[in-house]
């Protein structure tokens, strides 16, 4: 087993490379360098040169992302041009932001929607099937900033049930309820659209499963219907809704970028969009690398749990 | 019957979980009463203002820093602020200030000459050992200086290397705020984010992407701030912006996208304009094609409806522009100057005068930027008027940095007009810097369009050495007259600065500076 947790790190090393050389390209090659972009009008060549020297950015593009590398592998990522910290301490604040968001959104979209395609495939055709298959529909339709502006007005300008925006109070205390507060509508937004996939999957993975002669079986034991659906059933259907979970998680964690900018959430996709506007250079590095070594961990600690479960996977 | 196939436990956990989230939905309940919350449209870059660039930290900056000179309220003109007086050799190169006596730093360290000294060598000087604590972009307003000499504790004498009148000016300007030298050395890089200056208000905190909150300084020279705190938040969708104006969740709004000005109407919100140091206005390209020929400059000039565009796409939020200096250097501007009218008929006559029927223009136009207003909705209201005029224009559209790198370089060989929009702090710094032969591209200046007037460079050139005010003035004026004539570009807007206040803050006005000055402010 050890060796398999070997094999896959090291594995992940090309992989860490490959997007490190990406990025620091796509940045090098885009039009535009972060000296323009901080002195804006008054951008001429003399100014932009001698900006771009107190940067460090005169160097040839070699030595640049070997010197970034070499910092990188020895922790330190550098300090942002645009928000005068080190990119380290701004990506770990605003990721532990989009963590928050995207896995309420995440733990939102699959029980509502595993629990409406539920309901709609036991009573498939009756009126709650045709009015959940209309949210649903709805629901996927709906742009998600949209949605998020159309709750803000409502639910926060002329409700003012919620705050319009933010993680937290300006000022008071912070505990779970107040972010609790702030969290409903841009998580419930961002839930939205994936919640509809999921119950449409949901849907009809069920109504495959009702199908079976197992199902049959078990109503003709005279188990209750209830226990049909939501034990024999569900369990059973599982096994075709987990991947899609897996797809939307992906889908959330993506999609709060509009969320973030709807609601000022300090999340990792709002800074991201920043940075590469005022082409913040190692930001917009230092954050794709981090959240792609995220990623790979996260899909090497999968396969190893799945490698654990399944000594097949071990090969 | 149908839910009940629901198990029960999942149905309650949901109904909890809606009670529990509207039960912690205070809403947005009142701003407490001694708190000022502003709406800002970025989080700032830092609040070192010898490192940043951007109005939107300036807005900050502001009240928490003293220049030696600042602008008198609602002008551009400069009084004492941090120096009590000054004078100007008779060659316009040694100014000598006097300091206020008794000004601390909010960190208790003193205010005297030592410290301006170490203000301006810290930014200029590339061996001084505190210079590595920037970058510092906008330094060269200042690299006229020599060298800065104290005289005495109370007695600071700056050197110009040649007469150059704007220097008072642009020690008003944020660049110019004088830090802590203290602080400075005692947090080297991280000054920006632990600053200390000798402004109305003193810092408390900076909750990154949340939140800069200042506190009254009651000790301020200059007598303390009504308010006892200042936060000012980073909202940069300026649509969640006007929610949370209307919400109550801030009290002060700057920047108010022109068509959300609208909800703002009534006695529970007042809106607040003020015209600034702005021009938006269209380069053309007059080193080669069309534009080359000034009778077709003019023709762009009478052929843009430039009230359509402040009215109807600006919706009011700008003024028509008459020349290259904006009328809020009201000391230097042209009265006499009125915009071109909006003429077609006149512009297609010049066209034919000039030959120039169909001819195609290429417009470089962008997406957004710092001033740039609503360049895409602009540029298709000025393209329309220019076909309508017998022109054939295509646009092309770039995002803000793309546009600057392929604007800034000279058009030629590329394009026949661009969109542009200055701030600036004195009527010296866009002619001077966009308009003279010598700031053609190629020698490091902004003149995209390549314009060149030897008489309008002899102006420039001799007002920017007079230290006399009313004598730079009728420079400027002359100047303005014959820019005007030459049309280098279309004069197009200044734009109206706005915020909107809640009815709880009194005492607030906006400064044709643009900046935002909350000492006198109160809120009840």
């Amino acid at each position: 087993m050890t060796g398999y947790i070997l094999k896959r790190l090291v594995s992940a090393i090309p992989v860490l490379l490959g997007i490190s050389v990406i990025v620091f390209l796509i940045m090098a090659l885009i039009p535009g360098d972060p000296a323009t972009a901080i002195l804006g009008s008054y951008a001429t060549p003399e100014n932009v040169e001698k900006l771009n020297r107190d940067l460090g950015l005169d160097q040839g593009l070699v030595a640049r992302y070997f010197i970034w590398l070499g910092n990188m592998l020895q922790g330190d990522f550098g300090r942002s041009f645009a928000l005068n910290r080190p990119v380290i301490d701004e990506v770990l604040d605003r990721f532990g932001a989009t963590l928050i968001l995207a896995g309420t959104s995440f733990v939102l979209c699959s029980i509502l929607g595993i629990a409406a395609g539920v309901v709609s495939a036991a009573r498939q055709y009756g009126f709650a099937d045709k009015a959940i298959t209309f949210v649903v529909l709805l629901g996927i339709s709906i742009p998600s900033f949209f949605l998020g502006m159309m709750m803000i007005l409502i639910f926060a300008v002329e409700l003012r049930w919620f705050p319009v925006s933010g993680m937290w109070p300006i000022y008071g205390d912070r505990n779970f309820l107040v972010l609790l507060d702030h969290l409903a509508m841009p998580a419930l937004a961002l839930a939205v659209v994936a919640t509809g996939v999921v119950a449409r999957l949901a849907r009809s993975a069920m109504l495959e499963v009702l199908r079976q002669d197992f199902i049959r079986t078990a109503r003709a034991k005279g188990v209750r219907e209830r226990r049909v659906i939501w034990r024999h059933a569900l369990r059973a259907a599982m096994v075709s809704i987990i991947p899609v979970l897996g797809i939307q998680a992906g889908f959330v964690l993506s999609g709060a970028v509009y969320i973030e900018m709807v609601f000022q959430w300090p999340g990792v996709g709002r800074m991201l969009v920043d940075a590469i506007l005022k082409r913040d250079i190692l930001l917009v590095q230092g954050g794709v690398v981090f959240i792609a070594a995220c990623y790979v961990m996260f899909n090497i600690l999968v396969d190893v749990a799945q490698a654990l479960l399944d000594p097949r996977i071990k090969t | 019957m149908t839910f009940l196939t629901l198990p029960r436990h999942a149905l309650l956990a949901a109904t909890a979980a809606t009670a529990l989230a509207l039960a912690a939905g205070t809403g947005s309940a009142q701003t407490p009463d001694d708190v000022l919350i502003v709406g800002q449209i970025a989080e700032p870059q830092a609040l070192d203002p010898a490192a940043v660039t951007a109005v939107n930290d300036f807005r900050i900056l502001m009240n928490m820093y003293d220049g030696l000179v600042r602008y008198k309220d609602g002008t551009l003109e400069v009084e004492p602020a941090l120096a009590s007086e000054w004078s100007i050799s008779e060659d316009g190169t040694v100014y000598t200030f006097t300091l206020r006596e008794g000004v601390t730093f909010h960190d208790g360290s003193a205010f005297d000459a030592e410290a301006v000294k170490f203000n301006f060598d810290r930014m200029l000087n590339e061996e001084h050992p505190y210079h590595d604590t920037g970058p510092f972009p906008l330094a060269f307003f200042f690299s006229a200086v020599q060298d800065v000499a104290v005289i005495d504790a109370q007695t600071v004498q700056f050197t110009l290397n040649a007469p150059y009148a704007p220097f008072l000016t642009n020690l008003a300007y944020p660049t110019g705020l004088i830090v802590s030298p203290d602080a400075v050395r005692e947090h080297g890089a991280d000054f920006g984010r632990n600053p200390s200056g000798t402004g109305a208000f003193t810092f408390d905190e900076w909750r990154s992407n949340e939140a800069v909150v200042v506190q009254a300084n009651p000790d301020y020279w200059d007598g303390a701030p009504e308010l006892q705190t200042v936060v000012f938040r980073p909202i940069t969708d300026a649509n969640t912006r006007t929610a949370e104006m209307l919400a109550g969740g801030i009290d002060l709004m700057v920047e108010v996208p022109p068509v959300a000005l609208s909800e703002f109407q009534g006695d529970a919100f007042t809106v607040h304009e003020q015209a600034g140091p702005h021009v938006w206005f269209l380069i053309l390209n007059a080193k080669e094609g069309p534009f080359a020929d000034v009778r077709v400059r003019q023709a762009a000039n009478y052929a843009v409806n430039k009230q359509a565009i402040v009215d109807d796409v600006l919706e009011g939020t700008a003024e028509v522009a008459a020349g290259p200096i904006p009328p809020a250097f009201a000391w230097a501007y042209n009265e006499e100057l009125a915009p071109y009218p909006y003429d077609p008929d006149r512009a297609r006559e010049l066209i034919a005068e000039a030959g120039a029927e169909g001819s195609e223009l290429t417009f470089y136009v962008t997406e957004g930027g710092s001033g740039m207003l609503d360049p895409v909705a602009m540029g298709t209201a000025i393209q329309a008027d220019l076909q309508a005029v017998g022109f054939d224009v295509t646009i092309e559209t770039y995002e803000w940095n793309t546009f600057l790198g392929n604007v800034n370089p000279g058009l030629e060989g590329k394009a026949d007009m661009a969109e542009m929009a200055w701030m600036t702090n004195d009527p010296d710094t866009l002619p001077f810097l966009a308009l003279r032969t010598e700031a053609w591209p190629d020698q490091g200046g902004f003149n995209s369009g390549y314009y060149s007037n030897p008489e309008v460079d002899a102006l420039l050139e001799a007002a920017r050495v007079e230290t006399d005010q009313d004598e730079r003035a009728r420079l400027y004026r002359e100047m303005q007259v014959i820019v005007h004539e030459d049309a280098p570009w279309v004069f197009v807007a200044n734009w109206k600065q706005n915020a909107v206040t809640s009815d709880r803050v009194e005492d607030f006005s906006l400064q044709p500076s643009f900046f935002l000055l909350l000492d006198d402010v109160t809120k009840n």
